[in-house]
């Protein structure tokens, strides 16, 4: 019925010479309103609510790694006072034993670590040591991983050897309620 | 001399712009997949600390955001310079934070729910004293997920 010929078409075509202006325009706004920022964070794992204190008194004392954070920011570790930059190193040595010394955990499964800090610590201070205490795992992982199956640990490996290694490691971070010395 | 003259007139050195919407419309999708909207105004300045053990937020929509810092200087007459919350795109109190999470988590599928993670953007001069008290909250009212905001540490 409507038999259109080669030339009739041809004339019912759109200009589309602006195409290229509104694409750049919506371009342009798109560019402007970008934040190009990916989240990145530690992730943490809260322990559920419940109106009873922990008792952490009944475990075996060489066995818990007490990190104590005071308003001031200083770090006392099992006792004594401790710079962050040493936190890692001992708290690995802890999880680990490899010298299998009579004051170090029995093994990486009864650790603990224990970590303790005042209202009035800043929030720097508690994520760095938080970092370098997760930063201990995370290489300890590492070690783990490159022993049992010859790649680095990474977020991305099968979650089967993922729990393989956290069964022979299990990241152990009790948080104490915190102590109220040094709030403003 | 001539004889260049003659060749040139005849060729049309065009390029040919037919394809330039496509490219353009490219870089648009591309730009629009990547943009996250600003949401709302930043009434807390918080610079997060540095750390090196990050992971990566997935899924944006299963995130909610707290931030926690003094109040910018526009609000500082109102508002004090005392640490404060920051839902959405108002001051609040810890008491707010339930609803904020439930209103949340209504908008998120079901089954995706128990992913959830509340993003904990905190200033790296807050003291723990607040922070606490919205972990506290955060433990009773179930969201356990959460994620300490921070950059990574440059050398």
């Amino acid at each position: 019925m409507a038999k259109t010929s080669t030339r009739d078409r041809m004339k019912n075509e759109i200009n589309a010479g602006s195409m290229a202006d509104i694409a750049f325009l919506l371009l342009i706004f798109f560019l402007v309103t970008t934040t190009i920022d990916v989240d990145k964070g530690i992730t943490v794992k809260l322990p559920p609510w419940s109106d009873e204190e922990p008792d952490i008194q009944q475990l075996r004392k060489r066995n818990v790694f007490s990190v104590l954070v005071n308003a001031q920011d200083q770090l006392l570790v099992r006792g004594e006072l401790t710079d962050i930059d040493e936190l890692r190193e001992r708290a690995k040595e802890f999880i680990a034993n490899p010298m299998r010394r009579e004051d170090l955990s029995t093994n990486p499964k009864n650790a603990i670590i224990s970590l303790k800090n005042d209202r009035g610590t800043s929030y720097k201070q508690y994520l760095g040591v938080y970092n370098e205490l997760k930063a201990a795992y995370d290489e300890l992982w590492d070690d783990e991983a490159r022993k049992m199956y010859g790649v680095p640990y990474s977020d991305d490996l099968p979650i089967a050897w993922k729990k393989a290694i956290k069964v022979k490691i299990p990241m152990v971070l009790s948080e104490a309620e915190p102590t109220n010395f040094g709030e403003e | 001399m001539a004889h260049f003259s003659k060749k040139r007139g005849k060729a049309s050195p065009e390029v040919s712009t037919a394809s330039l919407p496509d490219i353009i419309f490219m870089l648009l999708f591309f730009f629009m997949v990547v943009t996250v909207l600003r949401d709302g105004e930043r009434k807390v300045k918080v610079v997060v600390p540095e750390a090196t053990q990050l992971q990566k937020l997935e899924q944006k929509s299963l995130v909610n955001h707290i931030w926690i810092g003094k109040p910018v200087e526009k609000y500082q007459v109102t508002y004090g310079t005392k640490p404060r919350i920051q839902l959405g795109d108002k001051f609040a109190s810890e008491n707010e934070i339930p609803l904020f999470l439930e209103q949340h988590k209504i908008k998120v599928p079901e089954p995706q729910r128990p992913r959830i993670t509340s993003s904990l953007k905190v200033d790296g001069d807050v003291t723990m004293g607040i922070v606490t008290d919205v972990k506290t909250i955060l433990r009773k009212s179930g969201q356990l997920k959460i994620n300490y905001s921070a950059r990574p540490k440059q050398n």
